[in-house]
């Protein structure tokens, strides 16, 4: 059915639809995150939640403290390695199908305390992300921002063929390793599942011909 | 356990769990628990519904504050300040200044000790109707209070945004003064605010104060000795809230604050209730102190100019700079070997030795109440940990 016969027929109350449609409509309109902030980010997720940010009218504001109840995880604020396996497990412990924003800067790669010996360098390494928020903190309209993106990438979602979501491939893992801790480190320092490390292209100043770096 | 005791205190005693009576109970509250205020855990052991043992457990946010603040320049150490008690970065940069100004003997211009006051009282009072807020949503008052305390809250991010660009990470203070002066018509909307914050606070009174089930859950819970506060070395709100006449704005007097009247309000039983309602009357002083520095605000440079920021070398010696943050003393502790960067970055931080009266408070209470105790005494998990 084209747009315009679509268009045509709501204007006269008739509403056609496909179940996908449908389908990602139900799930994009009533997320549910879950009750859990880390570190600076978290008061700013708290803010948006508030009066003036409202984010209930994305129909996102049933914060849910047990991961059994919610299907997306803001991980807003500093992810150290004593709490990455407690994220990890959180993240296990939520049903399908889940979604993850990461919310400011520590959570991408580790932000200002990067060069701590205790800080992980991004929740990415361990759990697959959906939203990237940068900011240190992100404003509540940045986390507004990022509730709109993932609703937009839920709507584009086909419920079958093979670009279909994890979810709904019985062969796609939706538990993920969770890390222990070493003697050196959290072991595995990361899962090559879902994180693979960027690739830099580093030319030696002087070897290129053009003399150009 | 018990801060007065002579004998070595055992922090975890092992009970017997094979009692004729009834097992005990062991629940781990957190580090992901809506009520701790961030990753913090407790170890609680119960029976039935009593706290018999209670033991904390921290390092959820170790995010290396010291040694990171070792490598960075005195500059760079700046905004790290800013992070380690994030609900009010503005004082936390005060007391590195203060603690760098006393290293280096730098003095201070007159409008810029003004605008720290301006702007430090603001944090205070932003970080109490934040506390308060919070302490009602964990006493089961969900999402109104905390509304109403956000909703003042956000006026005064405004005027934070409105003066340094950020809502949350200041950023304000240099050593020498301050970074920026105010733009124009800050003054009129933060006069604004400032006017319009009592009625919030009647507002908030006539429906909590003399509310029943607020009294019943908080009064006689919790409660912390004179003695106790003394010993445990706690301070701040907490350790006024059980009558210790200890306010670092009337005992050292830095800055400009003997320039201002206003009053220390004292608690008589030290319980949940004191804390609270402490919280208010300070919110009330703190106005008094906004008014009397918008009035006095003098014009005049607002950076000492004959401190060099970059390349900043104090010369070799030692330092502690503290002052009466929203949460009690809070103190750095710096050491300089002459290098660009300190030798050791030391930070006392008020809410880990508020914290550690946790057990005596919470053994023999309810478990209901652990929660609403941590929530007074107002923790923030960044400076818990660091």
């Amino acid at each position: 059915m084209d747009e315009q016969l679509k268009s045509e027929l709501r204007r006269q109350g008739v509403v056609a639809t496909s179940l996908q449609e449908l389908y990602n409509w139900g799930r994009r309109s009533s997320l549910w995150p879950l009750n859990f902030g880390l570190a600076c980010c978290a008061i700013e997720m708290i803010a948006a939640t508030m009066a003036r940010y409202d984010l209930a009218r994305f129909g996102a504001e049933v914060f849910r403290p047990s991961p059994r109840q919610a299907d997306l995880m803001i991980v807003a604020g500093t992810v150290t390695k004593k709490m990455a396996p407690q994220v990890v497990r959180l993240y296990n412990q939520m049903p399908e199908p889940k979604y993850v924003i990461s919310m400011g800067a520590c959570a991408i790669s580790g932000g200002p305390f990067k060069q701590g010996y205790n800080v992980l360098k991004g929740i990415d390494r361990y759990i697959p992300v959906d939203v990237y928020i940068p900011g240190c903190p992100p404003r509540p309209e940045a986390l507004i921002d990022a509730f709109l993106m993932l609703q937009k990438k839920i709507d584009e979602q086909y419920l079958t063929g093979p670009n279909r979501p994890r979810h709904l491939n019985a062969d796609m893992p939706s538990e993920f390793v969770v890390p222990e801790f070493g003697t050196h480190d959290l072991v595995p320092t990361q899962n090559s599942e879902v994180w693979k490390a960027p690739l830099v292209n580093i030319s030696i100043a002087g070897k290129n011909e053009s003399g150009r770096d | 356990m018990s801060v007065l005791t002579d004998t070595p205190i055992d922090l975890t005693p092992d009970l017997p769990n094979d009692r004729s009576e009834g097992q005990l109970l062991e629940v781990s509250m957190g580090p992901q628990h809506p009520s701790t205020h961030g990753v913090f855990r407790m170890d609680v052991t119960l029976d039935g519904e009593k706290v018999v043992k209670l033991k904390p457990v921290f390092g959820y946010l170790h995010r290396n504050h010291e040694k990171i603040a070792e490598n960075e320049s005195y500059l760079g150490c700046m905004p790290y300040t800013d992070r380690l008690d994030y609900i009010c970065s503005i004082t936390n940069n005060w007391a590195y200044a203060l603690a760098v100004e006393t290293l280096a003997g730098i003095q201070v211009p007159e409008r810029a000790e003004y605008l720290r006051v301006i702007t430090g009282e603001l944090t205070r009072l932003q970080n109490h109707a934040g506390l308060v807020g919070f302490l009602m949503q964990d006493m089961g008052a969900s999402g109104t209070p905390l509304m109403y305390a956000f909703r003042e809250r956000e006026k005064v991010l405004d005027l934070f945004e409105a003066l340094t660009g950020a809502r949350m990470m200041c950023n304000y203070m240099r050593f020498g003064g301050c970074r920026v002066d105010v733009p124009s018509g800050w003054l009129q909307a933060a006069q604004k605010v400032i006017d319009g914050f009592p009625k919030f606070l009647d507002e908030f009174e006539s429906l909590l104060m003399s509310n029943e089930i607020l009294m019943a859950r908080t009064q006689g819970v919790g409660v912390v000795t004179r003695e106790q506060a003394i010993n445990a070395g706690i301070s701040g709100p907490m350790a006024r809230a059980s009558g210790v006449n200890y306010d670092l704005r009337k005992v050292d007097k830095y800055g400009i604050y003997d320039r201002f009247s206003f009053r220390v309000p004292l608690g008589e039983h030290g319980d949940v209730y004191d804390r609270y309602m402490l919280r208010v009357l300070e919110m009330r002083e703190s106005i008094e102190i906004l008014k009397q520095a918008m009035r006095d605000l003098p014009a005049g440079p607002i950076m000492d100019p004959n401190t060099k920021i970059r390349g900043f070398r104090p010369k070799a010696g030692e330092a502690y700079g503290r002052i009466e943050g929203p949460k009690g003393e809070l103190g750095f502790y710096l050491i300089s070997d002459g290098s660009p960067n300190p030798y050791r970055f030391r930070v006392r931080p008020p809410s880990l030795i508020n914290l550690t009266l946790l057990e005596d408070m919470c053994l023999g209470q309810n478990v209901a109440d652990i929660v609403i105790i941590l929530g007074s005494v107002d923790i923030v998990l960044g400076e818990v940990d660091r």
